[in-house]
């Protein structure tokens, strides 16, 4: 199964892209995870996840072509 | 000329037929306060003033400086070194003479915003830093106004209208982001850039939202969270729900309220300077054009005459801390190193600066290693 992830901010360059495919993850729990892993600078960070549109907690299940939404909160004004 | 005549001021709102003199005459009779006269106050005030909304309250306490040229649009050269709040009344009094303009001066705490808040019929979130975000949303929903959010960085903006009901349900800030990020983690404008019509343009969306929700056209972004990135024109739109934690992590009474201390909160009790052996001090003259400070009493000795520096004596520090915006390091000294520490926790916190040191040891040991 694949879903796409969108990052937004300071994730996007972290995750050096805004769009980036994966596989093998079955809930939002699990990306979490494997994106900690893969770039640990994301550890700390505090960001919201959304699947297809809506806020999403880990044990929201994915779904072929879901797509995962990183955002972390801005400050600039 | 009346203002709805085919010559008058507002006849081409009012010719659509959503707006009508009927939705005039509600942005006549709304009041409306804009937190923070930046990058996202200047534009939100603007088109605000020029619909004609009927009170207009601006609040910041700070300064134009010459960085905000690129995208605080009220202001101009000449307007460097005064008050933010002030020079953006008279401009919109002048582009909306019959409107009521009220100004505040002020930092917003705990101790004046629900005062202040509760004279206005809607609030829009133009701050730039985390601890007022948080206490202007809590002070929203203590107060049952609606709040109109916009942030950016970079390139990118997010917006939003908080604590607005849509079919009975109302959610807030605190439901997208339930608590503030760890300090250090998120860039304001100063640390990360922001191409300077980006905050025009979500500036601008929360004007229309404001509009929106005065005259009741169309559908506002209630319990909905817009992006938008100027870079490619991406715009990602998602739901907001009613998050379970939310009610508890906001206080629920005006008490509980003035019994918040947002600072804290958005950063935890570590201190957020770096001690500067003086090697280092050198080193960092030579390559970083740092701003020293130094915060001793005026009458106090040594005083060095090796490198440039400014004195703020320690107790004046605070009602001069608007002077120190500034791109640089910031190293700050006294005697022994002791004071400095004090001074160095106020500039990190209140400016939220990531680069501020102390001189370890004060001036005494380094002049002593010379």
């Amino acid at each position: 199964m694949t879903i796409k992830i969108l990052a937004f901010g300071k994730i996007a360059e972290l995750l050096s892209g805004a769009e980036q495919e994966m596989s093998g993850v079955e809930t939002v729990g699990a990306v979490r995870k494997k994106l900690e892993a893969d770039f640990p600078a994301l550890n700390g960070l505090r960001y919201l996840i959304a699947v297809d549109k809506k806020i999403a907690g880990d044990e929201a299940l994915l779904q072929e072509h879901s797509v995962v939404a990183l955002l972390p909160p801005f400050s600039g004004g | 000329m009346h203002a709805t005549t085919p010559d008058g001021r507002y006849h081409r709102q009012v010719l659509l037929k959503e707006l009508g003199a009927a939705g005039q005459a509600k942005l006549a009779g709304a009041r409306v306060l804009v937190v923070g006269a930046g990058g996202l106050g200047c534009p939100a005030l603007q088109y605000l003033a020029a619909a004609g909304i009927g009170c207009l309250g601006i609040l910041d306490f700070d300064v134009v400086e010459a960085s905000n040229l690129h995208r605080q649009i009220l202001y101009t050269e000449e307007d460097i070194g005064r008050l933010k709040a002030e020079v953006a009344a008279a401009r919109i009094k002048a582009l909306n003479p019959a409107g009521q303009v009220e100004v505040f001066t002020i930092r917003l705490e705990t101790s004046n915003a629900l005062e202040i808040l509760a004279r206005f019929d809607l609030v829009i979130d133009g701050s730039d830093n985390f601890p007022t975000r948080y206490l202007v949303n809590d002070a929203c929903v203590l107060l049952d106004k609606p709040l109109v959010y916009g942030s950016i960085f970079r390139f990118e903006g997010q917006v939003s209208v908080f604590n607005w009901p849509v079919n009975g349900i109302k959610t807030n800030y605190r439901d997208l982001f339930p608590t503030p990020p760890e300090p250090g983690t998120v860039d304001n404008c100063s640390e990360a850039g922001v191409i300077g019509v980006l905050p025009g343009i979500i500036g601008s969306m929360q004007a229309n939202e404001a509009i929106k929700l005065i005259t009741g056209m169309g559908v506002s972004l209630a319990n909905r969270l817009l992006t938008y990135n100027a870079l490619n024109c991406a715009v990602y739109e998602l739901e907001i729900i009613p998050a379970q934690h939310t009610t508890t992590l906001a206080p629920k009474t005006a008490s509980a309220f003035k019994n918040m201390n947002y600072d804290w909160f958005c950063q935890d009790s570590e201190d957020h300077y770096t001690e500067l052996s003086g090697a280092d001090f050198n080193r960092f003259l030579l390559e970083k054009a740092p701003l020293v400070i130094d915060v001793r009493n005026v009458w106090e000795q040594p005083k060095p005459t090796e490198f440039d520096y400014i004195q703020i004596p320690l107790a004046e520090l605070e009602s001069r801390l608007s002077q120190l915006k500034t791109e640089q390091p910031i190293v700050v000294f006294c005697q022994t190193g002791v004071r400095s520490i004090t001074a160095a926790n106020l500039i990190a916190h209140r400016l939220g600066h990531s680069f501020v040191y102390n001189l370890k040891g004060g001036i005494t040991q380094w002049k002593s290693n010379q």
